[in-house]
């Protein structure tokens, strides 16, 4: 695959949010303001980066069987140190998003890039593969955090925007707005384009719930 | 009494993980279809949640604070968690089979589920004492359940509905959890 097929597909195609629905909960919770929304997707994306890059780099070591636990360990080390980074260099950002940070260890995206597509390519398509999937992540978290920053407090980033033309609505900010905002996009992207955005519940994510409920047959 | 009574209430209600939290939305929206598997997926929650919040509170207390190694608590947390799942699902296969009969398809799904992490880490966050740990992790367990419950009830109706074509499936439950999250707003004023 090129890098530009690589890239797109993660950014448009299967953007891990709106296409294949991952990662629903810190999409929901630190989207209140365009900015957080972004720093979020930036953490995840460093984090993507640096589990995708070390497990195509050691899947001939790791034993089939403890894959997982190995990969959560190694996601587990990066979510530390980017942790760390922020609170020494961005601590308000630290602040805002609070324990969604230590939360992108069990962020199905993440696992979900490692099991399908770093153990298997080379390391330079995974870095990319990370670098699309973050890329599509951010945005879909700048979307939806513009769209509630906008409408709930009447800025986008922090620059005044609506609040003299019309009130603001607080409850978007809140957390019926996260759901209200996620539902009405996910509906709106199904409108215009051709295939469906469906749900599959935990087999969305291939491990290492995909996998239980495949071969225990869960009906989620 | 009346303290506990308050944390747990308020676990549940007020502080609801998935409503006003956030935490656990992909089960939330996966196995909410019908009630009777939103409670078998409750039950085993509770059951991971509570011991979960008791054993890093352990290990928390006993092992990183006085070694000054709470910045790996993450990376232990998340192993605790793990191995605890499938020592949880092991014990009750063995010991209690019609419990494993119920719970058992459940227990791999809560390894990533991100409620059972954060209760862990909220507990330890706000410096709780071992008990009201306990409690709260019980509490959170409870409030995700009663959450799973009542919008399986919510779906459950939703299948009958006539839904437009491009709102239906993920979209309108998303919408449909709006509305049961502004219900739970409700109980913002209770302590």
């Amino acid at each position: 695959m090129g890098v530009g097929k690589i890239l797109s597909n993660g950014i448009i195609k299967e953007n891990p949010v709106f296409k294949l629905a991952l990662g629903a909960c810190p999409a929901l919770a630190v989207t209140t303001s365009a900015q957080n929304g972004v720093g979020m997707g930036l953490a995840a994306t460093a984090v993507l980066i640096g589990s995708n890059t070390v497990i195509s780099l050691t899947r001939k070591l790791i034993p089939e069987k403890v894959r997982i636990p190995a990969y959560i360990t190694i996601i587990a080390g990066f979510v530390t140190i980017v942790q760390l980074l922020l609170k020494a260099y961005l601590p308000e950002l630290d602040k805002a998003l609070g324990i969604f940070i230590p939360l992108i260890v069990v962020n199905c995206i993440i696992l979900a890039r490692a099991e399908m597509f770093a153990s298997k390519n080379s390391v330079f398509s995974s870095v990319i593969d990370a670098v699309g999937m973050g890329a599509g992540f951010t945005l879909a978290l700048f979307i939806i955090g513009s769209i509630r920053e906008v409408l709930g407090n009447g800025t986008w980033f922090e620059m005044n925007l609506t609040a003299n033309l019309f009130d603001s609505a607080k409850i978007m900010t809140l957390a019926p707005g996260g759901f209200l905002t996620f539902g009405i996009v996910i509906g709106i992207i199904n409108k215009f384009s051709s295939t469906k955005v469906e749900h599959k519940g935990c087999s969305a994510c291939p491990t290492p719930c995909g996998v239980a409920s495949k071969e225990k047959g869960v009906d989620a | 009494m009346r303290e506990i009574i308050i944390i747990v209430l308020s676990a549940v209600l007020v502080e609801n993980f998935v409503l006003t939290k956030f935490l656990g939305i992909c089960p939330f929206i996966g196995v909410s279809k019908k009630i009777n598997t939103a409670l078998g997926m409750g039950g085993a929650v509770i059951f991971v949640m509570t011991f979960a919040a008791a054993i890093t509170k352990i290990v928390y207390d006993l092992l990183l604070e006085p070694r000054g190694l709470d910045y790996l608590s993450t990376i232990c947390f998340i192993l605790v968690i793990a191995s605890l799942v499938q020592f949880v699902e092991i014990v009750l296969k063995k010991m209690v089979p019609p419990l494993y009969k119920a719970l058992g398809i459940y227990l791999p799904l809560i390894t990533t589920n991100c409620a059972v992490l954060g209760a862990a880490l909220l507990g330890i966050e706000r410096n709780y004492s071992f008990g009201v740990t306990v409690l709260f992790g019980l509490g959170a367990g409870l409030g995700f359940t009663l959450a799973l419950v009542l919008f399986a009830g919510v779906r459950e109706k939703l299948e009958d509905s006539d839904i437009p074509e491009s709102l239906k499936g993920f979209s309108i439950s998303l919408i449909a959890a709006a509305l049961v999250s502004v219900a739970f707003f409700g109980f913002q004023g209770l302590f």
